[in-house]
């Protein structure tokens, strides 16, 4: 016991750097394995287990450590500019790093035979996309959070672009041109405070802001806050910035459209938290009303959108809009429990999105189609597929004792307390949700088997089932016992957004 | 002018024939003496070989002859100061873009064994031109009297007329050619007219003495129309707009190895030259000249570049952009400016000679292959040529772990750093309509359906060995550009500052935060 201990705190320095890298360095040793698929394919899901296993001992090990970020690693990488290999988690990213590490294997099992072709390629893009994904909730230099940030962005275009279904040229160039537009803004807002403050460090910025240190922040300060919120509002999509995620998500292989509905929206809303808000918190309080119109706007129309989508997975893409206006109004609530609720809805999101994208996949190899027209009674020739479903729907709707409760109701009580219209608006998205999502349900499981053909699909195999168990569980278990992970969240809420604000809000009182 | 010149001729007489230059000035020549020497063997060694066995040996000479005088290089790198009375300086300056420009020779020699084979092109000359043409740029990078960056700008050139001309059968690169050196000729006049009018304003064609003079405070009106003059020779030599036109006909036409190189090579040396004449020398009314000008050329590069169904004219109108990228530097602080335009030099050389190299390779007979069309599937056909391209594309648009992202990076900071909102923002949107027309090869490659009618063939070794070394540069310079940075950055604060104050290298830490 005590040997283990003592292993576990020299591993806490570079535990960061292995669980960001194992899967890259997966990736390129896949290179090396002969072109036998079912080899690549083990090795594929070993490495990313291999990287779930220990990033477990991130959360396990998190309140061991000090300081406001853990596991915390700062070496100089580039002398000038400086440019600091710097790492570490808090409370908040540990859970995003945790849910990608999870979804990856789900996603190499559930591509197992649906990838036909180029499957060496195929899974070493899988792999590292899976880097680039956990390098950006890890990063705590400006510049190598950039620098991952853009490292996902081939991966998932190619990804989307040539495994894809139907117009799939079409969504990867769109996605691609969106997302590195956005950031193009972000990167020229970094470099201003690299001039300015001679650092890309997060920490240091952000108290050379705080203190006033940085000439000239007064008026770019709301330049550089649009500046992040443009690449982050694109990502997370924000309306009226979403029209790409449709097209990605309906396109992508279902691999790619579980990381990117599960973690790559996500970095979007990460990054609204933890740079928009942290470093410009004052910016991010002046302009939160805006903000949470759109929010709104968002949670509505893409509710309303998927209400009328004939398409399964068109639907679940704008669900996640919905939702993903969910986790932006929380944030912007700027209480502690629409924050609370803004990061507990990111990960519950991940899960049963990522759990009803893997379900489409499931359905769409047996059919090769996602018109829900197409189907009706499936419950009949696949039950247990039906009950998988039907968990994961409930799961998203908001079900009290599955995940999607809890942050949906944090987020609402947010949004009421700072005001309480806004409360009104956001809850008839839930309401919404829980119909256009049952709706779906019922049309395809409920009623007699109108098409011959679906009466012949065979139920989920072992594979499939060992794909969709740890979704199932992680929804109870997030649902049943969502303090494990409120836990930790909130005294980084606390912390981080909300201290710089009370002390804004105290001096304008004290006015 | 002249017949001051004609007075202190005499003199000039006089004192060359008493100090005879001594064995540490040629130390100071050595890589471009090594390079001359291995091109006149190339030239003699030709006719005694036929035709096929020619291509191999040849080759390989001038293989050995960029080596050996990469080898120079470091021998030159330990005797610094100046030689042969005032004409060269050795200094890390023209050290670094003396590695830069043999380099890219190198590389372009490497590509071209294959492509000389199976064009059916005579390898003597061919190899001969690459290396003189070599001995241009080295002599460009480190000369500082006007008169002799002159000569060496004309050696390069003139060779790169001829190599652009080398694909006889074809008809577009004869007319490459001609329409390089004629432009290319009526360029270079410029650039001679401005260095007399520069003598003129300054009574020197010496760059530290015009520096001294153009430091003092009263600059003569001449020496703002020299500097224009100057500038318009050498942005034709960079391929910056408005001097962009003869870029996408000619890069069309020249042999695809031979692009590789003279989008590179005598590009960076021009900008060497532009930097000593700009920063070095101080000259005046630079500022907006170049802000113009670099805006246009990413512009104009950027937009040219969308609707190009060429891969070749697509890269010619993307270097153009690029060499915009490069100006914008130019316009900043000149430590950072320096520095960052000599780091987007040696990444731009590592990702565009690697990206010529694979369509040089993929080219084939008759460069049938050179349309957007012909690259469908390749991602298929053959997945490792189809990656580093991709690798090097995305190095051209600017994603991290590549060279041109630090590059890019580099400019920026710059940029930003010396308060030129305006210039980074055109930049910045420059770069994200610049990320389209890369990604249309790359979802060519492997989005679309291969066709049948293009043949693959096998890499053959020194293809192979030209592009690996490109991609391992740029994965170098985008990984670890360090080194490489410090390095320009020394380089840069020697090339800036007063040449009267000896402590050249004592605040070099301060120079980049």
């Amino acid at each position: 016991m005590n040997m283990g201990s003592v292993n576990m705190e020299s591993l806490s320095p570079i535990i960061l750097s292995l669980v960001t890298f194992i899967p890259a360095v997966g990736g390129l040793l896949i290179l090396l394995i002969p072109r036998r698929d079912r080899d690549i394919k083990l090795f594929a899901f070993a490495i990313s287990m291999l990287a779930f296993v220990a990033s477990l001992h991130l959360p396990v090990h998190l309140h061991r450590e000090s300081g406001l970020f853990k596991f915390e690693i700062d070496k100089v990488w580039i002398a000038t500019p400086n440019i600091h290999y710097h790492m570490g988690i808090d409370g908040i990213s540990v859970w995003l790093v945790v849910l990608t590490t999870f979804l990856t294997p789900l996603c190499v099992l559930i591509s197992w035979t649906s990838i036909h072709e180029r499957v060496k390629e195929f899974f070493i893009l899988l792999l590292i996309l899976e880097t680039a994904l956990i390098g950006v909730f890890t990063s705590l230099d400006l510049f190598l959070f950039y620098f991952f940030w853009e490292a996902t962005l081939i991966p998932m275009a190619l990804l989307i672009g040539m495994y894809g279904h139907g117009r799939r040229v079409y969504a990867a160039v769109k996605y691609f041109l969106f997302t590195i537009i956005g950031s193009m803004f972000m990167l020229a807002a970094i470099l201003w405070l690299y001039a300015k403050t001679g650092s890309f460090d997060f920490v240091v910025i952000q108290n050379a802001i705080r203190s006033g240190g940085v000439p000239g922040f007064e008026t770019a300060s709301l330049w550089l806050f649009l500046g992040f919120f443009i690449a982050f509002a694109v990502k997370v999509p924000l309306f009226p910035l979403h029209t790409w995620l449709p097209d990605a998500h309906v396109e992508a292989p279902t691999a790619g459209s579980v990381l990117l509905a599960g973690v790559l929206l996500k970095m979007g809303t990460y990054g609204l938290l933890r740079f928009d808000v942290g470093l410009f918190p004052e910016q991010a309080h002046r302009n939160a009303p805006w903000i949470m119109v759109l929010a709104l706007i968002g949670i509505i129309y893409g509710a309303l959108v998927s209400l009328v989508q004939p398409n399964m997975k068109k639907l679940i893409a704008y669900s996640s809009v919905s939702h993903l206006g969910f986790v932006v109004l929380g944030i912007f609530s700027f209480t502690t429990a629409g924050l609370n609720g803004a990061v507990f809805v990111m990960l519950a999101h991940g899960v049963a999105t990522g759990g009803l994208f893997m379900l489409c996949g499931i359905l769409y190899e047996r059919r090769h189609t996602y018109e829900i027209s197409e189907f009706g009674g499936l419950a009949t020739p696949m039950p247990k597929y039906a009950t998988f479903f039907l968990v994961t729907v409930l799961a998203s709707v908001g079900l009290p004792l599955l995940n999607g409760f809890i942050g949906e109701f944090l987020v609402l009580s947010g949004a009421f307390q700072a005001r309480p219209i806004y409360g009104i608006l956001a809850a008839t998205g839930v309401i919404w949700s829980a119909g256009y999502l049952l709706w779906m349900y019922q049309r395809v499981f409920f009623g007699q088997v109108k098409n011959e053909v679906n009466n012949t699909l065979p139920d989920i195999n072992l594979r499939e089932k060992a794909a969709l168990w740890p979704i199932a569980v992680a929804a109870l278990v997030m649902g049943v016992a969502p303090l494990v992970w409120l836990n930790a969240i909130d005294p980084v809420v606390q912390r981080y957004a909300l201290a710089p604000f009370t002390q804004l809000a105290s001096k304008v009182v004290g006015q | 002018m002249m017949t001051a010149f004609l007075h202190s001729l005499p003199t000039l007489l006089a004192q060359a024939a008493i100090s005879i230059p001594k064995t540490a000035d040629y130390m100071r020549i050595l890589p471009e003496l090594v390079l001359s020497i291995f091109g006149m063997l190339i030239m003699v060694v030709d006719p005694l070989l036929d035709e096929e066995s020619s291509h191999q040996s040849l080759g390989t000479i001038a293989l050995i002859g960029t080596l050996a005088a990469l080898a120079s290089t470091f021998c030159m790198a330990r005797y610094p100061g100046t030689a042969f009375y005032n004409m060269v300086r050795v200094e890390g300056f023209s050290v670094f873009f003396h590695f830069l420009v043999i380099a890219i020779a190198g590389v372009a020699v490497l590509s071209s064994f294959e492509y000389l084979k199976v064009q059916h092109i005579r390898a003597g000359e061919y190899y001969g031109l690459i290396l003189f043409c070599t001995v241009g740029m080295c002599l460009m990078s480190s000369a500082i009297e006007l008169v002799l960056i002159f000569i060496a700008l004309e050696i390069s050139s003139i060779s790169t007329y001829v190599l652009a001309g080398f694909r006889r059968r074809d008809a577009s690169s004869s007319e490459a050619s001609l329409k390089y050196f004629l432009l290319g000729s009526f360029a270079t006049a410029f650039f001679l007219y401005g260095v007399a009018l520069m003598f003129g304003a300054t009574g020197s064609t010496n760059i530290d003495a015009i520096s001294q003079v153009l430091r003092s405070g009263n600059v003569p009106v001449l020496a703002y129309v020299a500097t224009a003059l100057m500038f318009v020779g050498l942005g034709f030599k960079v391929s910056s707009a408005p001097f962009h036109i003869w870029a996408p006909d000619v890069y069309e036409g020249a042999p695809a190895p031979v692009v590789g190189l003279m989008s590179t090579g005598p590009k960076a040396a021009a900008f060497a030259v532009l930097l000593r004449v700009m920063f070095e020398a101080n000259a005046p009314g630079r500022f907006w000249l170049i802000w113009v000008s670099a805006a246009l050329s990413m512009t104009l590069g950027n937009l040219g570049a969308l609707v190009q169904d060429n891969v070749k004219r697509l890269l010619a109108y993307s270097s153009i952009a690029h060499a915009g990228y490069l100006l914008a530097a130019f316009a900043a602080q000149p430590e950072l400016g320096a520095s960052a335009a000599m780091f987007y030099t040696a990444a731009y050389a590592a990702m565009n000679v690697g990206a010529f190299a694979v369509v040089s390779h993929f080219a084939n007979a008759g460069e049938k292959y050179v349309t957007l069309e012909d690259y469908a599937g390749l991602g298929r056909r053959s997945p490792v040529l189809a990656a580093t391209f991709t690798f090097f594309l995305m190095s051209l648009i600017g994603i991290p772990i590549t060279g041109g992202f630090f590059a890019k990076f580099y400019v920026l900071t710059a940029a930003l750093n010396s308060n030129l909102v305006g210039l980074a923002i055109i930049l910045v949107l420059n770069s994200a309509v610049g990320a389209y027309y890369y990604l249309r090869i790359i979802v060519m490659m492997y989005m679309r359906e291969p066709r049948g009618e293009v043949p693959v063939t096998p890499v053959p070794t020194a293809t192979g060995l030209a592009i690996a070394v490109c991609v391992l540069l740029t994965l170098y310079l985008g990984v670890l550009p360090g080194r490489v940075l410090d390095y320009a950055a020394h380089s840069a604060h020697q090339l800036v500052s007063d040449r009267s104050t000896p402590t050249a290298a004592a605040g070099f830490s301060t120079i980049v935060r």
